[in-house]
């Protein structure tokens, strides 16, 4: 007897067939995603990469910034995300602590959650309207760059808490129990078991949270950076220069500019932002292979 | 033998413990004294683990646990302690599940030392031999010191919380079940160390393991259904002097 | 080590642990303090337009944005609305079904290397900050949409929404990747179990379970595209006006307040209806982002 019985049917075979048909649509749909960017991305380093130099990062602009470095520019945001790193990253370790270790779960919590995810979706003309009036005018910082690295920092402030918190949440609470009931307090226990444990992913917001503050524009535009400075910034009281504001106004706002510098510059700052995400995920990877428990 | 001569070590009124609204455990008297090997017999869910936790007040990490009624350590009740975390540190549990911390396991042994302030690297290493040594462990990994606690095998991360008890010198160690994760050799081997430890503390044994309470207990209680039966000398529990029938059928291994 | 029976004194440790326990309490509603900060801060700056000036009917109903006439200003946001309006609706027909195709690629289809590849070029892309895609926008976008559609003028709505929609997918994609873990293997498994076929199995188990999760995506890429700033100033034009085509400029609420911002007098009349307008934008992703947090918390909580 022919064994009919396990020989494809008809309908199994359109099946299939629709199945081959889907799997390549999904494949061209991410495709068609991430084509384009290569294709931007490449067009970028054709055109920029002849203006790229040692000089062209560590010198100064001349001649209306139409010539030159633009090494202001590269320091001042050096600046800048230091400063908002110092204040946005204990600052988010601690809430992260709080959210993971210590806060009940209650209407309060919910309410300090709802509150994270908003700071993160506020638009960042808003964040800017913000450091206007809070630190340039009410607290009379004046445009600084403190108070742009205080702008920056409450814009960041989530990238850094979700990302800890994260980790944190991914130490067993077993090791939290034993400690605990060895005698430790919550802190020692912290201290000595989980925090350690978690400085991955600490380590993981707070690269993702320089790369934002790095790339960001708006929240330093009226509150700290400036197109041009004749001095290089001495502390966070002076105003200073950007990347990413040098990028806008070079692109915009000045005439007779060579093609490969604004090239050049949307280069650098790409490259600064596409390598700290690079070593961020390296990381990460490399992370996963040294279990410890 | 134990007199009832020696101070009462821990005395339970009137204990109750809610989860939600259910009762695990329900009007517990009982009182234990120093020096003892008290064993705590008596089918799953009976609320023993629940009796312990109340006694070193982990309860407090459990918003659902309602404890109610009285513990007295030393003659302290533990709901009215200043600084809970003296208490716990006097108070040494071993849970079922092993549970190696992710340190060296040296680190693990020398922990609670370390939390108490002793720093000297020679007395460390006296507390962590002697630990790993009456844990059954030292011989296995007194090579491999640095080795991850959390990566040793379960019989080990048994022991090694066996040795991380001890290492707190408690007053009162409290076993729950400790065999389970560990094979029968080396359980025998933790048994003869309890009946050594008996002098230097006070020891709480809960055990599925009816004859191991018979080996090691100088008095049992039965747990049934979040109540304690009877409390007696060991040897009468096993020689069916008991006063309640139910006590004689779990021993005999009629339920459970 | 000797122990005395006085044991129950507070020590170092103890204070230390209280101590601790209050920081990170003030680090956890710090992020409370900061949105409610934000809110009063801006409203303070345009409550002189909110309370003096402010006509609702004309603030939201006329096109005509003119604040620094100095006989007869107009404060109509009508136009602007329209533009952000228009952008992000073009940004969202490109990006939702790019993302969610990915998303459902890499969560159901992709396996080892390939999906391992795709994750991190997803992660890669949604890195590039907002004033590069501007620049692209501006530079290579401009051209191009020049020559290929035969148009005059390259910084249209179909600029922006292209960009915007390439800027918001990959954090779509994410979301809606994870809202596509979330569900249990066993629905999957049942399907197979019944012969199903990969495909069959996503569309008709995988996705109605995920629904709630990827519809806070889409909400979330709205918001984004609702408040993106430098990307849309760069690549709309400067046109104030209500769009007929996506060949048409515009200009979007975001990309107002970044352009005259830095022209008005701090206190002046246009300096607050800047402020208003954050206000509004502030509002409305609050709305969004509220919304969606709801939904994708609704398939936890059943």
């Amino acid at each position: 007897m022919d064994n009919h019985m396990f020989a494809a049917t008809e309908l199994n075979q359109k099946n299939q067939r629709t199945e081959k048909l889907v799997r390549l649509l999904f494949i061209l749909m991410a495709g068609l995603l991430i084509l384009p960017v290569l294709i931007i991305l490449f067009t970028l380093v054709y055109k920029g990469s002849s203006i790229l130099s040692i000089d062209f990062l560590f010198t100064n602009p001349t001649n209306g910034m139409t010539e030159g470095g633009i090494f202001p520019a590269l320091l001042g945001t050096i600046w800048l995300v230091v400063v908002a790193l110092i204040v946005s990253v204990p600052l988010g370790i601690a809430a992260a602590i709080y959210l993971s270790e210590y806060a009940p779960d209650n209407w309060g919590t919910r309410l300090i959650n709802l509150a994270i995810i908003n700071l993160a979706g506020v638009p960042s003309i808003v964040h800017a309207l913000f450091g206007l009036g809070a630190f340039v005018v009410f607290f009379k910082f004046g445009t600084s760059i403190l108070a742009a690295s205080l702008t920056l920092a409450i814009m960041t402030l989530p990238v850094v808490i979700v990302a800890t918190r994260e980790s944190l949440q991914a130490v067993p609470h077993a090791f939290r129990e034993a400690c605990w009931n060895m005698g430790a307090t919550r802190w020692q226990t912290i201290r000595r078991v989980v925090l350690p444990n978690a400085v991955s992913g600490i380590l993981t917001g707070v690269i993702l949270e320089v790369s934002r503050s790095a790339g960001e524009t708006a929240p330093i535009m009226f509150t700290g950076a400036v197109f041009f400075s004749p001095f290089l910034p001495q502390g966070v009281m002076d105003q200073t220069m950007a990347m990413s504001l040098h990028l806008f106004v070079v692109s915009t706002q000045v005439p007779n500019v060579p093609e490969n510098l604004p090239y050049g510059v949307a280069l650098v700052l790409i490259g600064m932002v596409l390598i700290m995400n690079s070593i961020s995920i390296a990381f990460r990877m490399h992370l996963r292979g040294k279990k410890k428990w | 033998m134990v007199s009832d001569t020696n101070p009462v070590k821990l005395e339970i009124q009137n204990l109750t413990i809610r989860y939600g609204g259910q009762a695990a455990i329900s009007g517990v008297n009982l009182s234990i004294r120093e020096h003892e090997i008290f064993g705590i017999i008596g089918p799953a869910n009976a609320g023993k683990t629940s009796f312990l936790k109340a006694i070193n007040r982990m309860d407090m990490f459990d918003s659902n646990m309602r404890v109610e009624g009285n513990i007295l350590f030393n003659g302290q009740d533990v709901r009215k302690l200043r600084n809970i975390y003296a208490l716990r540190s006097r108070i040494g549990v071993v849970f079922p599940l092993p549970v190696g911390l992710p340190m060296s396991v040296y680190d693990n042994v020398a922990l609670s030392a370390r939390l108490r302030g002793i720093k000297e690297r020679a007395e460390l290493d006296l507390i962590v031999e002697r630990c790993l040594t009456r844990a059954a462990l030292w011989d296995e990994v007194k090579d491999r010191l640095d080795t991850l606690g959390s990566l040793l095998s379960g019989g080990q991360q048994q022991r090694l919380t066996i040795a991380r008890a001890l290492s707190q010198e408690p007053e009162l160690l409290m076993l729950d079940e400790f065999s389970i994760a560990v094979d029968p050799v080396t359980t025998m081997r933790i048994e003869d160390v309890l009946k050594e430890l008996k002098s230097e503390m006070t020891i709480i044994l809960v055990t599925n393991l009816v004859q191991q309470a018979r080996r090691l207990a100088d008095r049992t209680a039965f747990f049934l259904d979040g109540g304690c039966v009877e409390v007696a000398q060991t040897e009468a529990l096993f020689t069916q002097q008991t006063r309640d029938p139910r006590t004689r059928d779990y021993v005999e291994g009629r339920f459970g | 080590m000797s122990r005395n029976h006085a044991f129950d004194q507070r020590n170092l440790d103890w204070y230390i642990d209280k101590a601790v326990q209050a920081l990170v309490f003030i680090g956890g509603i710090s992020a409370v303090i900061f949105i409610i900060g934000i809110f009063l801060f801006i409203t303070k700056e345009g409550i002189g337009f909110l309370i003096n000036t402010l006509d609702l009917q004309e603030f939201f109903g006329s096109p005509y944005w003119e604040p620094s006439d100095e006989d007869a200003p107009e404060y109509g946001i009508l136009a602007l609305l329209a533009g952000t309006a228009s952008v992000t609706g073009l940004a969202m027909l490109i990006a939702i079904p790019f993302s969610l195709g990915t998303a459902i690629y890499i969560a159901e289809f992709a396996t080892g290397k390939t999906r391992e590849w795709l994750k991190i070029l997803v992660e890669l892309l949604a890195a590039i900050p907002s004033v590069v895609w501007g620049f692209i926008g501006l530079t290579i976008m401009n051209p191009l949409i020049i020559e290929l559609f035969d148009v005059p003028v390259g910084l249209t709505v179909l600029n922006a929404g292209i960009i915007l929609g390439l800027m918001a997918a990959p954090i779509m994609t994410s979301i809606a990747e994870d809202a596509l873990k979330a569900v249990p293997d066993r629905y999957r498994e049942a399907a197979e179990a019944l012969g199903a076929t990969r495909w069959q199995v996503v569309f008709k188990t995988v996705l109605p379970a995920a629904k709630n999760g990827l519809l806070g995506a889409v909400l979330l890429g709205v918001g984004r595209g609702f408040g993106e700033t430098m990307a849309v100033l760069m690549a709309t034009g400067h046109a104030v006006n209500i769009p007929g085509s996506v060949f048409d400029s515009v200009r979007a609420l975001t990309a107002t307040i970044a352009a005259e911002l830095g022209e008005t007098a701090v206190g002046s009349d246009h300096y607050q209806v800047l402020f208003t307008i954050g206000i509004f934008l502030f509002l409305i992703t609050f709305l969004i982002n509220l919304t969606a947090d709801l939904i994708v918390r609704g398939i936890r909580n059943s």
